[in-house]
């Protein structure tokens, strides 16, 4: 006992010193910042090997997380709970502080640190990685345990892909205030960074698959399928979009292994895949276990659900070219991307309708029940993402839409819409049954969360949709001896107000979040607020009668 | 192989492949018998309460 404490905290003792080791000898001062990070993580859990004081319990407490552990390993899902809230916050909030910079740029500061490029990787990543990532991770693990009736396996490994996962989020972000950057969209941490998240990654797979190894069910429950699918494709991608060389092991700086329109390629099939296997996919898993566990109803179709599956499997990898049209990439390889984004919108809305008509016979709890009430619309806004998608693929389109607005209005109507509103009605799901509480703290605050949510989305984008036809209107607008009759300058002047509205609607967006963390927070806490109960229209007998007929004139 | 011989192996054989393997992927839920075991499967989620307790 005594030998294997010892062992422990000279291990991570010698960790701690290479990477001072790493720091000292660094040639860039973020790579030495960010070696001072992992040298201070190792000391922090040498510290907590040799104190011998389980603050993991003491963590816990503060939380108000039960001490009964119960059938399934939970403690990592409250992690990822807690993680989910605390980055959206922050995601949001630079989402929200960068919309306002580019209506008023004075918000730059002067400072390389705050400039409208550091904050935007920092903004994206923080959404779509550590919100939405920690939120999958999460429900990963939630369902997977539930579908499989199996505790986690490896329950040590859990924890590390989950601390793991923030040590990721921790390098990234403070990367990229200090300008660390690969350059590749969604991938722009540097080599060392993206090392660390692959034995992340490759230990999430070794959890989830033990998992469904150890499963006590027969069946695969179709939201596994979703989830195992995401963790196998970004594995790959990140693997081969990130093969770069380092300048020098003591430096944060590497080198693409591909170049020209090969390095944009692998980009954008990342990029685009980042779309789908990150954002799409799982989200799907978290569709088809939630959906029907708060509407109480087995999935509409579940031959449909397969299908689903399978066609999203073969046809996504090939949409990422629309990506490059009108590029140096090959003609045939740009209409395969468009094809093939074409041809998506009917799987997507096959899923979509499976979510949709799930509620088939219960259509009454949009009315009563807040969270269905965010899925409703979580699958609305994921229709409108997967028809508008295809539709932008298309070359004529892209030609007007490309480098606009257009493309930031698509974008958040699928994140802010499908991934934001999904993942909210999972946390609300999630919340009261992880930590034992008869029910939320309040389903009007849900309520007013859902209307502050869904009508910043709808100021977002509209007002990014105009914006973007009216900058490539102005750009290609040409006068009668050819000149362009616009400068660039005049179509930045131009988008101002709708500038404002796109600020405006992410501070609706915000703040409906806030209500969450508050409601969460309060729940935690095992407070109940009296309130009345949603809605149930009263019946009126008088008017419950058939429309007595008019007689034509 | 060089680059030539793989990307017409890849959109000849590779996309037949590809193609079977899908069409018999979504026909499989399709097959005789199969309903009954996608009802199970899709109740499944409500045979226990959330902590595992049935």
């Amino acid at each position: 006992m005594m030998d294997d404490l010892v062992f422990k905290a000279g291990g991570w003792l010698g960790l701690a010193l290479l990477a001072l080791v790493f720091a000292a000898l660094a040639v860039d001062t973020p790579f030495a910042v960010h070696m001072v990070i992992v040298a201070a993580t190792c000391l922090i859990m040498l510290w907590s090997r040799v104190s011998r004081a389980d603050y993991g319990a003491m963590a816990r407490g503060l939380l108000k997380m039960p001490p009964d552990q119960g059938v399934y390993d939970d403690d990592p899902v409250r992690w990822g709970v807690i993680a989910t809230i605390f980055w959206g916050v922050a995601g949001l909030a630079v989402g929200l502080y960068i919309a306002l910079q580019l209506a008023f740029p004075a918000l730059n500061l002067g400072l390389e640190y705050t400039s409208f490029g550091r904050l935007r990787p920092l903004h994206t990543s923080a959404v779509v990685f550590a919100f939405g990532g920690n939120a999958l991770i999460a429900t990963s693990f939630y369902v997977v345990q539930r579908t499989c009736r199996a505790r986690l396996a490896f329950p040590a490994a859990a924890r590390f892909v989950f601390w793991g996962y923030q040590l990721f989020l921790v390098l990234a972000a403070t990367g990229y205030l200090m300008g660390v950057t690969e350059a590749r969209e969604y991938a722009e941490p540097e080599w060392y960074v993206d090392l660390w998240l692959t034995i992340v990654w490759v230990v999430y797979f070794v959890v989830f698959v033990g998992t469904i190894v150890k499963r006590r069910e027969p069946h695969i429950y179709v939201a596994n399928w979703f989830y195992l699918s995401f963790i196998v494709t970004i594995a790959m991608l990140h693997i081969v979009n990130n093969l770069s060389v380092p300048a020098t092991i003591f430096g944060s700086k590497s080198y693409s292994a591909f170049a020209g329109v090969q390095d944009a390629l692998t980009q954008w099939w990342y990029g685009h895949n980042a779309v789908a296997f990150f954002l799409t996919v799982p989200f799907l898993a978290m569709m088809y276990y939630f959906v029907p566990k708060q509407a109480e109803r087995p999935i509409y179709s579940y031959r449909l659900s397969i299908l689903h599956f399978w066609s999203l499997i073969f046809l996504y990898i090939w949409a990422g070219p629309h990506h490059l049209h009108y590029t140096a990439l090959p003609d045939w390889a740009q209409t395969l991307g468009m094809v093939f984004s074409v041809v998506l919108w009917m799987p997507s809305w096959g899923g979509m309708i499976n979510g949709l008509m799930t509620l088939n016979g219960a259509w009454d709890k949009i009315r009563t029940d807040p969270i269905i009430r965010m899925m409703v619309v979580a699958l609305a806004f994921y229709g409108m993402a997967t028809f508008e998608g295809p539709m932008l693929s298309v070359k004529a389109f892209n030609s007007l839409s490309h480098y606009t607005e257009w493309t930031i209005a698509h974008v958040h109507a699928g994140a802010l819409g499908w991934n934001g509103m999904i993942t909210f009605a999972a946390v609300y799901y999630l919340v009261p049954r992880l930590w034992g509480r008869p029910r939320l703290y309040s389903l009007r605050m849900v309520n007013w969360h859902f209307w502050l949510a869904t009508l910043g989305i709808v100021f977002y984008a509209a007002s990014m949709w105009v914006a973007g036809i009216m900058q490539g209107l102005m750009w290609r607008e040409y006068g009668a001896d050819g000149y362009l009759v616009y400068s660039f300058a005049e179509t930045v002047a131009a988008m101002h107000p709708m500038y404002l509205i796109r600020a405006a609607g992410g501070a609706m967006y915000l703040a409906g979040f806030l209500l969450l963390v508050f409601n969460v927070w309060a729940t935690l806490a095992g407070r109940v607020r009296e309130e009345k109960p949603m809605t149930e229209t009263p019946y009126n007998a008088a008017a419950d009668r058939p429309l007595a007929p008019v007689p034509a004139e | 192989m060089s680059y030539d011989e793989v990307r017409h192996f890849a959109d000849s054989w590779g996309l037949i492949v590809m193609v079977a393997m899908f069409l018999l992927f979504i026909a499989w839920p399709f097959r005789k018998g199969a309903r009954r075991h996608h009802d199970e499967a899709a109740n499944m989620i409500f045979k226990e309460d959330d902590n595992g307790r049935s």
